[in-house]
């Protein structure tokens, strides 16, 4: 009767069972770092052994402030290709590929029944495949660097049962929304979260990464869609490794369980200053935005911007708005390229930004004045994250992002 | 075996509380973080706790942001042990890979009070409250936690293991 994370974690430290709140020291399949591998590597150097564990598992590449926004950045950057270099770290994609949580299942990296760790909260996102996925931090990733294992306390778990049809423009986001709305910031805290029933088996591999990415919000260690075919057929496209999927027991058991029905779901809205601050939109609907963001590890995919394109298509951006568009990947670039969404953002007005995490963190490329209002399809929304303390993030889907973006205040996608 | 005095805290202590976001530049002075342990939130507790002590709290000790230095300042403030009801995920982690043992006990709040003096075994899992005689029996921490506390962190626990491997296979 093990849950999926007990299964995963139980191979993972070599026990035949493991049992929630145990704590095992775990093989780890994936060790992923971006700019903060600066950090790894200060404390992987007082640690005193000379060569990381396995240079095949650990994945690096630069996604947070790409190209360098600051001399500091330009160092870091610099030091980390020379380690890289040094230890013959091969799954290092520089900054050319774009947002780690896009780019690693991308190349294969997400395989079902694994443990992947990279100190990045929303590490979650990799559960999308099956795959045991979470954050830690950078004094523990030097232990991963040195030793390929860490110490795991085996969560206990939620379900997340979804069922019904979305109405139209209705999404991944506005569910996930929704749930955190519900549950709260520490609604999953430290517990290992499954999503499962039909609206999740009907839906795409990249709106599943939506609610993955987002579990994070409400404190999950780490989330699960249970793999199926899709999943399969989406890693198979991608990595040569064998891998086996693992699925909970039928009788597992779970320490509560959800429903959600999406019938009737309207488009949420998380509201500053916290992400657990959600309304349906129509509430918020007339408010002015001044700043309008398509992208990030949570929805800068494909299919965002188809929906975002489908909208803009021959419309104009409000005069008074900024619209930025970021696509999560440079494959991600390629085919919104080839598919014309790209002509239709630029002949709207939009400002295409190369691939990587733009102005989601604060860093650069296009942060708020005090008194601002952005609407951004990101996933968080804390006080000052994008600039001025005094400005104000509000997080939604690409679909309200691209009606707001036209109309110049925030609009209910209908 | 540690032994402490038992200081009591509620529920949701957050790692602002814990050590306040004005001093977050302080990157490395760890005895200079211990200064200002719940300076803000609890200012009684810098006047009446003493080393030794054990933070004895409810639910979601240490929830918030991931800052490693509200694990620090309680290590190097002499803080011998964390009892809560439960932990937030980061905060835990940091305590353990920091060197500051830490237990998770439910409903500990009941039972045990401010000032009372608490023996704990880390490796049997058992706190003993030795005003009440009570015995409180809770999941124990595994050998290899163990060994991390014992070696005050993860990075001289590695750094030890890791020079004993060496020195076996120069032999
Ligand atoms: S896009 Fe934003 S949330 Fe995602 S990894 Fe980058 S900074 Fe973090």
């Amino acid at each position: 009767m093990p849950t999926i994370v007990e299964k995963i974690l139980a191979r993972a430290s070599g026990k035949a069972k493991v049992v929630p709140n145990e704590i095992v020291m775990a093989k780890v399949d994936v060790a992923m770092s971006h700019e903060n591998a600066d950090v790894v590597l200060k404390s992987f150097q007082e640690i005193g052994v000379e060569r990381v564990w396995d240079p095949e598992k650990i994945v690096i590449l630069f996604d947070h402030r790409i190209p360098a926004e600051s001399e500091k950045s330009a160092t870091t950057h610099k030091r980390i290709r020379e380690f890289v270099k040094e230890q013959g770290i091969k799954h290092f994609y520089d900054l050319k590929e774009g947002i780690c949580h896009q780019v690693l299942p991308e190349m294969g990296h997400c395989r079902p029944g694994e443990i992947l760790v990279g100190t990045d909260s929303h590490t979650t996102t990799h559960g999308a495949f099956g795959t045991f996925a979470t954050g830690i931090g950078g004094t523990e990733m030097a232990g991963v660097w040195a030793t390929g294992e860490l110490w795991l306390k085996v969560p206990e778990s939620f379900k997340i049962k979804v069922m019904g049809k979305f109405a139209k423009y209705v999404t991944a986001k506005d569910l996930i929304l929704y749930i955190i709305g519900q549950l709260k910031a520490d609604g999953a805290d430290y517990k290992s979260v499954e999503f499962c029933g039909p609206t999740i088996s009907e839906m795409s591999v990249a709106s599943r990464m939506v609610l993955t990415n987002l579990s994070m919000e409400m404190g999950a260690k780490n989330a699960f869609v249970l793999p199926d075919e899709k999943t399969i057929e989406f890693v198979r496209k991608r990595t040569e490794k064998k891998f086996a999927a693992v699925l909970p027991d039928e009788d597992a058991e779970y320490l509560k369980t959800f429903e959600f029905d999406v019938s009737n779901l309207r488009a949420q809205i998380a509201c500053p200053h916290s992400v657990d601050n959600v309304k349906a939109v129509k509430e918020v609907a007339g408010l002015k935005v001044h700043q309008v963001l398509i992208g990030s590890c949570t929805n800068g995919r494909l299919e965002d911007l188809q929906v975002a394109a489908e909208i803009l298509e021959g419309k104009k951006v409000h005069s008074d708005v900024r619209l930025i568009v970021i696509p999560a990947s440079r494959a991600v670039y390629l085919e919104a390229l080839k598919a014309g969404y790209i002509e239709i953002f630029l002949k709207a007005g939009a400002l295409i930004l190369n691939p990587g995490c733009g102005p989601c963190l604060g860093a650069h490329q296009g942060l708020l004045a005090a008194g601002e209002v952005c609407l951004s399809t990101t996933n968080r929304n804390f006080k000052g994250r994008m600039g001025s303390p005094d400005s104000f993030i509000y997080l939604a889907s690409p679909a309200t992002a691209a009606f707001s973006a036209i109309k110049g205040e925030i609009t209910e996608p209908l | 075996m540690i032994k402490g005095r038992a200081y009591k805290f509620g529920d949701n202590i957050n790692t602002d509380d814990i050590y306040p976001g004005r001093y977050l530049s302080i990157t490395t002075d760890r005895e200079e973080m211990a200064k200002h342990c719940f300076e803000l939130a609890y200012p009684d507790f810098l006047k009446n706790a003493k080393p030794g002590d054990i933070i004895v709290a409810g639910k979601n000790f240490g929830c918030g942001s991931s800052r490693e230095q509200a694990a620090t300042c309680l290590k190097y403030f002499g803080i011998s042990a964390v009892i809560a009801e439960s932990f937030a995920r980061i905060f835990y982690r940091n305590a353990i890979n920091l060197g500051l043992p830490i237990l998770i006990a439910p409903e500990i709040t009941k039972k045990i009070n401010h000032n009372d003096t608490l023996e704990i075994d880390l490796k049997k899992g058992i706190i003993k409250n030795m005003e009440t005689w009570e015995t409180i029996k809770v999941l124990p921490l595994p050998p290899f936690i163990l060994e991390i506390l014992n070696e005050r962190g993860l990075i001289p626990y590695l750094r030890k293991k890791i020079a004993i491997k060496k020195k076996g296979e120069s032999r």
